[in-house]
């Protein structure tokens, strides 16, 4: 502990260097955070896609649509427990960059589906007794301030009403939220049926299934069985497992991931390169204190350990704010970056590797100049 | 009683592909109590022979004994433990810690005792005071005179009380008056705190301040200089 304030002390030797040198440390900590929330954000589709439910569209796009009395062949297939159906509305709230999904759906197997998504008894029973409600997810709720009552008005793009209307009124009547992290709270679900007699066109169809298997261990047959009773039909199917569905619709996470991981990969590069020379440096210009430390009866080993301390709380501390900030900044920018990252976090693992990492960058920042300190034979550095 | 005792003493340095002996065999002889001058021209190895009897070298044969250990065959961990207890060095540029204030530079050689925080800042005080410096605790080396800097090197020297007080040209980069006080300063940790002083000086007037001086030629000593 008393060498700790000789530690900090000597850190303010070059106030201006070590602010640099701080300053630089703690902007990489800040991307780090930043960069790990925006992966996580990406790739949180495929962590939470269940492992029982399949996907079901059309063989040749997800844009073709299927007829509604599939979903009632295939819950009555073998080793199918449950299907329920999506439909894309696309439609605009005030503006389009307020974009954030709207789906219609059958309110029972919807929610039998998707135990995640938590709705109170009374939101659920308000649901099914009002054919223009709406449930929202929390966030999206938040973000625009609405309550349970609100009438929403959204414009269709692609579903007009039979009046050619293409102003959809909902009311919102329930808001559900979830205690798994990484659950998508900015979506907006209304009912099948009230849509279903209001479009014009399309009648009777529906964009795609999803279905849930008895056992996610046959997952895999059981996609085949769905794609095989639908072969040679006007409506072919491709049947596939949630998660691979999720990673098709964002091939290029895995890409963005390596372009993270190497854009980070040179910013510690660069980081570790000035945090050595800062600390070469500062060696080098008191190697007679160094000489005279030791003089006074401080071992080779307590001035290596106080060189490698002066490293490693350089780059802890800027590293330990940097991460603060950077966690500060993804809380804030959360509810304004829904629309585009619907779950977006500072994840606990980022936050973990991170600590590890400030600590890391300090003893390979400072191991050779500590080293060179600790070697430092005393007459030979006295002559100096 | 013989406080420190040097036998055949060797010190050899390569200079390239030549080694050059420095210390040939020096012996020397110091009662406790003793204020010596060493002198001798520049390069004759007396900052050498100072850092072997501080235990900051070793020789490359010889004995070196303080207060009868033989310092020359401890390990460098317990060398470094016998140096902060027993010797204190005074440097001719001071060689201050110039981020830390007056009383953090006498504190530093009682970090490495058990002595407590407010112990050392006690101690630290009192060694300033007996260098006269009780007014300066908080300023730091670059606000301090050339003289200011060394009684707070001397302060530093005999914070932990060590037996042997080891002074490399103290004076050295001083004006005659303010070296005269450093003089009188050394005389009366001599006299009055029974600091053993080796001081090595290039100058007549500090050395005549000794009780004994000694000089250094070719790599031995003898008490009478020959031109
Ligand atoms: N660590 C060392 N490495 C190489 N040569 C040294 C070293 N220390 C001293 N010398 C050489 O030994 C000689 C004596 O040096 P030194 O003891 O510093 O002389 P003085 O203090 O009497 O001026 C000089 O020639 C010097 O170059
Ligand atoms: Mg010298």
């Amino acid at each position: 502990m008393k060498y700790l304030s000789l530690i900090f002390t000597n850190l303010g030797r070059k106030k201006i260097r070590t602010s640099l040198t701080f300053m630089s440390v703690l902007v990489a900590f800040i991307l780090f955070g930043l960069l790990g929330a925006v992966q996580t954000a990406l790739s949180q589709g495929v962590d939470v896609a269940g492992a029982d439910r399949l996907v079901v569209r059309h063989k040749v796009s997800i844009i073709q649509m299927l007829p509604y009395s599939y979903g009632n062949r295939m819950a009555q297939m073998d080793g199918i427990d449950l299907a329920t159906h999506f439909v894309w509305f696309g439609g605009i709230y005030q503006d389009p960059k307020n974009f954030f999904p709207q789906m219609p759906v059958d309110p029972i197997p919807f929610l039998d589906m998707y135990p995640e998504y938590e709705l109170s008894q009374d939101h659920r029973d308000a649901w099914l007794n009002t054919r223009t409600g709406a449930i929202v997810g929390r966030k999206l709720a938040d973000r625009f301030g609405w309550k349970i009552g609100d009438r929403i008005p959204i414009q269709a793009t692609i579903w007009t009403k039979k009046d050619g209307g293409r102003t959809w009124e909902f009311d919102i009547v329930g808001i559900y939220d979830s205690k798994k992290k990484g659950v998508d709270l900015t979506q907006f679900f209304f009912r099948y049926d009230y849509f279903d007699e209001t479009r014009r066109g399309a009648e009777g169809q529906v964009g795609w299934y999803v279905v849930r298997v008895k056992n996610p261990d046959q997952a895999a047959d059981v996609a085949k069985n769905i794609d095989d009773m639908f072969a040679n039909s006007p409506y072919e199917t491709k049947a596939e497992t949630e998660g691979a569905f999720v990673q098709a619709f964002a091939k290029q996470i895995g890409n963005i991931t390596s372009i993270i991981i190497a854009i980070m990969s040179a910013v510690f590069f660069t980081i570790l390169l000035v945090a050595a020379n800062t600390m070469g440096q500062s060696v080098r210009e008191r190697i007679v204190e160094l000489g005279v430390l030791k003089a006074i009866g401080f071992t080779d080993r307590s001035v290596w350990a106080m060189v490698l301390g002066e490293a490693i709380m350089l780059t802890a501390t800027a590293g330990l704010i940097g991460l603060g900030l950077s966690w500060l900044a993804v809380s804030g920018m959360s509810d304004s970056l829904s629309g585009v990252f619907p779950v977006f976090y500072l994840p606990v693992k980022t936050v973990l590797i991170g600590i590890a990492l400030t600590v890391a960058v300090g003893l390979v920042a400072g191991s050779i100049p500590s080293f060179q300190a600790g070697q430092l034979r005393i007459a030979d550095a006295l002559r100096r | 009683m013989t406080l420190v005792e040097v036998k055949d003493a060797v010190r050899t340095f390569k200079r390239g592909s030549e080694e050059i002996k420095v210390l040939d065999g020096l012996n020397l002889s110091i009662p406790a109590g003793e204020f010596l001058a060493l002198m001798g021209p520049s390069g004759s190895g007396k900052s050498t022979l100072l850092n072997l009897v501080g235990g900051l070298d070793r020789p490359n044969s010889g004995e070196i004994a303080i207060d009868g250990q033989r310092i020359d065959q401890m390990s460098a961990t317990r060398l470094a433990a016998w140096r902060a207890s027993h010797v204190g060095f005074v440097f001719q540029f001071y060689n201050l810690l110039p981020v830390l204030n007056a009383v953090r530079n006498v504190e530093l050689p009682l970090l490495l005792t058990n002595l407590s925080k407010s112990e050392r800042r006690k101690q630290a005080e009192l060694a300033l005071d007996i260098v006269g410096l009780s007014h300066r605790f908080n300023h730091y080396p670059r606000t301090l005179s050339g003289g200011e800097q060394q009684r707070v090197g001397i302060a530093r020297a005999i914070a932990s009380d060590p037996t042997l007080l080891l002074c490399d040209e103290p004076t050295g980069d001083l004006d005659r008056k303010t070296g005269d006080e450093i003089l009188d300063l050394l005389t009366t940790l001599n006299k009055q705190h029974h600091k053993t002083v080796i001081m090595v000086t290039h100058d007549p007037h500090a050395a005549a301040r000794a009780s004994r001086t000694l000089y250094l030629e070719d790599g031995k000593l003898v008490s009478e200089f020959k031109p």
